[in-house]
């Protein structure tokens, strides 16, 4: 008995299997009741879009995608709820979120874009060709003056500006 | 059976989708940058999507490496200003957010 080659089934089949980790993830992330558990489907929806990341064949953006999503601003973030959890005051951070209205509006702006989508035409290529490594390239247009190297200092000395200032913003004053 | 570009594009719609809803039930200000992230990351997925997609070279990956640069500077501005936020009034619920000063 010959089995079925299952070969060109895998790729759609990681693809839906991803899509469907990343949205649902999402879609915890938006209404958990705990902020907390908002955090962690975020973290879910960041890994499920760098697995889509690496289906894209965009390798470089995937890792980074890990390592600054994941690894800053999300520990960033529930830095943020840990250090604003615990008050004297009702916080309102442990109620659950009114969704009626908003996941209407958010319905509706979703198959708004999908009439978008469905009549225009990209002129994509249907099948994309094998992928590339593609840190090597990226490299080489960060750092070509005629490609992208202004917006690459430019967005360097914006993030140093931006820590610098939050740092200062957050430090502890002493009164 | 294929993956195309429409597929890449529809989850991209829905990520946004429940970023906008995050965004628009929650009051939690840090919950609200929760929404954004998805939203930042939404539109990350269709850059990359249309560049794989695309006429070919590293362009869309470029601009979703900015797009993460400037998420990790706003992230960082935003959660130094509601921690002053908090010194200040105990909370970080948008709705309380009403005076500039004091």
């Amino acid at each position: 008995m010959k089995l079925p080659d299952l070969t060109p089934y895998i790729a759609p089949a990681v693809f839906y299997g991803l899509a469907a980790f990343a949205v649902i993830s999402a879609i915890a992330a938006a209404t958990a009741p705990k902020i907390v558990h908002a955090a962690f489907g975020l973290m879910a929806a960041f890994f499920g879009v760098a697995g889509l990341y690496f289906m894209l064949g965009a390798d470089f953006v995937g890792l980074a995608q890990v390592i600054v999503y994941v690894g800053g601003i999300l520990v960033l973030l529930v830095f943020g709820i840990l250090m604003t959890g615990k008050t004297r005051s009702t916080l309102g951070l442990e109620e659950k979120p009114k969704l009626l209205i908003p996941a209407f509006v958010g319905g509706l702006f979703f198959f708004g874009l999908l009439l978008a989508l469905h009549g225009t035409d990209f002129a994509a290529r249907a099948v994309p060709p094998d992928p590339q490594p593609t840190t090597a390239p990226i490299g080489r247009a960060f750092l070509d003056p005629e490609q992208y190297l202004l917006p690459f200092e430019l967005s360097s000395m914006l993030l140093l500006a931006a820590l610098v200032g939050a740092a200062y913003l957050a430090r502890r004053r002493r009164t | 059976m294929t993956i195309g570009l429409m597929h890449y594009l529809v989850v991209g719609a829905a990520l946004f989708s429940a970023g906008l809803v995050t965004v628009l039930a929650r009051r939690n200000a840090v919950a609200i940058l929760i929404g954004i992230e998805l939203m930042l990351n939404a539109a990350n997925l269709n850059l990359v999507a249309f560049d794989r997609y695309g006429p070919g070279g590293v362009r869309g990956q470029v601009f979703a490496l900015f797009v993460l640069v400037i998420a990790a500077a706003e992230a960082a501005v935003a959660l130094a200003i509601l921690l002053n936020v908090f010194d200040a009034r105990d909370r970080i619920d948008v709705d309380a957010m009403t005076n500039l000063k004091g």
